[in-house]
C-alpha cells in the first residue's frame, strides 16, 4: 500500500475538510501527507482480516439517561460569543455570493 | 512562610502547612499569583488577577491553586486551545474535571499553553507562542501539555491539570521532571474538554510528586452524566504509601525498549532512537526497583511497533471531525469580506488552524475518505485490538510494564520542526498506552547528559520513567511509583532557582 498524494488529491480532500490552501501550501502538504502515510503503511503489512475492530477500549453499554426536561443556555448565553448574530439568531453570509 | 519556602512546597505540604496555621491559603494564592504573573516562561495564556473571595473553609484541598490546560472550558475565562481560532473565546460553562477541583477547594490559578488543540510533543504548536523548559530555556517542555508542565516544574503553580490523547500528560512530565498520570479512559469526565480525538483522550494530574498526584487524582474521578464514556471508578484514590515493591512484578518489552532490561540493551535502544543516556537512567531505576524487592523481566508486546502509525491514523481522523465544529458561526474567529458560505468557512478555517493542526485535519479526512476507509481506519482500529490483547496477555505475567517515558531528554527549540514523523516519534513508548487506555505514571527517575554538559549547572536535563498497568490500576500504579519515587530521590528544584 504506497499511496502517493497529488496536488489534485490534497485539494480534492481540502474541499472535503472545508479548508482553503494557498497554492504554496497545497504542494508543501502533498509532501508531508505522502511521508506521513509512507511509515503508516506499516500496518498494511498485518494479517489482521479476523481480528475485530476496537472502538471502545473499556467496555461500556449504551446508557441512557432519564428523559426529564432540564434547562438549556439562554439565548443570549448562546449567542454572545458569535461572530455576528441578527434576529435572535447566527448569521451567516448567504450560501450563493 | 517566605515565598521562597512557600514555592518549595508540594500541594499535600501546602495542604498540611495551612492546617497547622503556618500558612494562609490566601498567602499561599498570592505567592503563586505574582510568580505566574511575572511567567518568563509563556508558560501561562491567562493568569487570575485576585485571590477567591472568601476563605476555602474546610474543603478538602483547603485553597491550595490549580493551573489548568487551556483547552479545559472556564466559565469566563479565556478558554483557547493554544489555537487562533479560539482567540478570546470565553465559554458559558466550566468542564467537569475543573468544577469538580474548584468544589474540593482548588481555586483556578492560570490557564496553561499548550500545542494548537493538542496536536504536538514540543508545545511549539501554539498559536500563542512557545513555552520554554525550566532546566534549559533553549529547549522545549515537550507537549502538548508543555504549559502546565512547566509552570509546575518552575514552580509557577503547586499542581496543574492536562490532557492526554497519546501522552500529552507523561512525555511533558517526562522532559520537565515532574510527574505526570494519564489514567484509565472514562476515569475522568471529558465534559468541557475541547477534543481532540475522543476515543483518547484523558484528563490527569501533572504534578510535583506522586502523593499530589494522587491527592489531584482522587478529587477528579468519577461517572458524569454528562459524559457517557466516564465510568464509576471501583474504588477510592487513596494516598500511596508503600515503601517496597516486593512481589511486584515489572516487565520490560522487548518492542518499546530494544530490550533494555537485559545486558544487550543499549544496542536494542539505539535502533529504536532511544538516546543511550535515557537508557542509563532506565536501567538504573530498575536496579533500584530490584533493590526494593521487584522483580524484572522481559516481556512481548508484538504489536507495539505498529502503535504509533494506528495512532496517526486514528487520532487524525477523529479530529478532522470534531474540528469541523470551528466554522465560524457560534463562536471563534471569522474572516471578514467573505464573498459567501462555503468561502468564509474554508477562509476562516485556514487562517485560524495552523500548519500542525491543517495537515492533522487533512490526514484524517484522507483516511475517512470514500475508497480508503478499510484501508486506513479499520485497519488501525483492528490493530488497536491486538495491541490491547498484547497488553492482556502481558498482564498476565507481570503486574506492571515499565519503559523510558520518552526516547530523548528535552530537545532544542526548531530541532524537529521541519519533519512530522520525526516529531511523532516522541510518543513512541506512550502511544501504545493511549490506545489500549490504561493508566501510567511518568515520574522523573534520574537524569542525563551531563558529559555533554546539558542542563543547569551542566548536571543534565531530566528523565522520565514510565510505568503502565491494567485498566483501573491507578492505586497499586500510583503505589509502585511512590515507592520508587522515594528511593530515586530525584531533585527538581534547579528547575526553580
Amino acid at each position: 500500500m504506497r499511496a502517493v498524494i497529488d496536488r489534485e488529491e490534497v485539494l480534492h480532500v481540502a474541499r472535503l475538510a472545508r479548508l482553503q490552501l494557498d497554492d504554496d501550501e497545497v504542494q508543501a502538504m502533498a509532501s508531508e501527507l505522502t511521508a506521513v502515510l509512507d511509515h503508516i503503511a506499516k500496518i498494511g503489512e498485518l494479517a489482521l482480516e479476523d481480528v475485530a475492530p476496537t472502538t471502545h477500549v473499556v467496555e461500556v453499554t449504551g446508557r441512557l439517561r432519564a428523559d426529564e426536561p432540564r434547562p438549556c443556555l439562554p439565548r443570549e448565553v448562546a449567542l454572545a460569543q458569535a461572530p455576528a448574530v441578527q434576529d435572535d439568531g447566527f448569521l451567516v453570509p448567504s450560501p450563493q455570493a | 512562610m517566605s515565598d521562597s519556602d512557600v514555592i518549595e512546597l508540594t500541594a499535600a505540604e501546602a495542604v498540611a502547612a495551612i492546617d497547622g496555621g503556618r500558612l494562609s491559603a490566601a498567602e499561599l494564592f498570592e505567592a503563586c499569583r505574582a510568580r505566574a504573573a511575572a511567567d518568563e516562561l509563556n508558560c501561562c495564556t491567562w493568569v487570575a488577577d485576585r485571590a477567591p473571595s472568601g476563605p476555602p473553609g474546610q474543603a478538602p484541598l483547603r485553597g491550595v491553586p490549580l493551573a489548568v490546560k487551556d483547552l479545559f472550558c472556564t466559565a469566563g475565562v479565556p478558554s483557547q486551545s493554544g489555537s487562533r481560532i479560539l482567540e478570546g473565546y470565553r465559554p458559558p460553562y466550566t468542564a467537569t474535571a475543573v468544577a469538580r477541583l474548584q468544589a474540593a477547594g482548588a481555586p483556578l490559578l492560570a490557564k496553561t499553553n499548550q500545542d494548537e488543540f493538542a496536536m504536538g510533543s514540543s508545545n511549539e504548536n501554539s498559536a500563542y507562542g512557545p513555552v520554554l523548559n525550566p532546566w534549559d530555556r533553549a529547549r522545549v517542555p515537550g507537549g502538548s501539555s508543555g504549559g502546565s508542565a512547566a509552570a509546575v516544574a518552575a514552580g509557577l503553580a503547586p499542581w496543574a491539570l492536562g490532557t492526554d490523547t497519546g501522552g500529552s500528560i507523561r512525555q511533558p512530565a517526562a522532559l520537565c521532571g515532574i510527574v505526570g498520570l494519564k489514567p484509565t479512559y472514562g476515569a475522568v469526565s471529558r465534559y468541557g474538554m475541547i477534543a481532540f480525538a475522543s476515543s483518547l483522550d484523558q484528563a490527569g494530574p501533572l504534578t510535583r510528586d506522586v502523593s499530589d498526584a494522587a491527592l489531584l487524582l482522587s478529587h477528579m474521578i468519577g461517572q458524569d452524566p454528562r459524559d457517557a464514556t466516564s465510568l464509576a471508578f471501583p474504588e477510592r484514590i487513596a494516598a500511596p504509601r508503600a515503601e517496597r515493591l516486593d512481589g511486584v512484578r515489572l516487565g520490560v518489552p522487548r518492542e518499546l525498549t530494544g530490550g533494555a532490561g537485559g545486558d544487550s540493551g543499549a544496542e536494542g535502544g539505539a535502533v529504536l532512537g532511544i538516546e543511550p543516556g535515557v537508557l542509563v537512567a532506565f536501567q538504573a531505576a530498575l536496579l533500584r526497583a530490584e533493590e526494593l524487592g521487584a522483580s524484572v523481566s522481559e516481556v512481548s508486546l508484538p504489536h507495539a511497533p505498529h502503535a504509533l502509525s494506528a495512532y496517526y491514523v486514528l487520532a487524525p481522523a477523529e479530529c478532522s471531525s470534531n474540528l469541523a465544529r470551528f466554522d465560524g458561526v457560534r463562536y471563534g474567529a471569522r474572516v471578514a469580506d467573505a464573498a459567501d458560505l462555503l468561502d468564509m468557512y474554508t477562509r476562516t478555517r485556514h487562517d485560524g488552524f495552523g500548519p500542525e493542526v491543517r495537515r492533522r485535519i487533512m490526514l484524517g479526512t484522507y483516511a475517512l475518505s470514500a475508497g480508503y476507509y478499510d484501508a486506513y481506519y479499520g485497519r488501525a482500529q483492528r490493530v488497536r485490538t491486538k495491541i490491547v490483547q498484547d497488553f492482556d496477555a502481558a498482564f498476565a505475567g507481570v503486574d506492571f510494564i515499565v519503559t523510558p517515558t520518552s526516547p530523548t531528554v528535552a530537545f532544542g527549540l526548531g530541532e524537529k520542526t521541519g519533519d512530522p514523523w520525526s516529531m511523532y516519534s516522541n510518543d513512541f513508548c506512550t502511544v501504545p498506552m493511549s490506545l489500549a487506555g490504561i493508566p501510567a505514571i511518568s515520574i522523573p527517575c534520574g537524569l542525563s547528559g551531563a558529559d555533554a554538559g546539558l542542563g543547569p549547572g551542566g548536571a543534565g536535563l531530566p528523565v522520565g520513567l514510565q510505568i503502565a498497568g491494567p485498566v483501573f490500576s491507578e492505586n497499586r500504579l500510583l503505589d509502585a511509583a511512590y515507592a520508587l519515587e522515594q528511593a530515586l530521590g530525584f531533585d527538581g528544584s534547579r528547575a526553580r532557582a
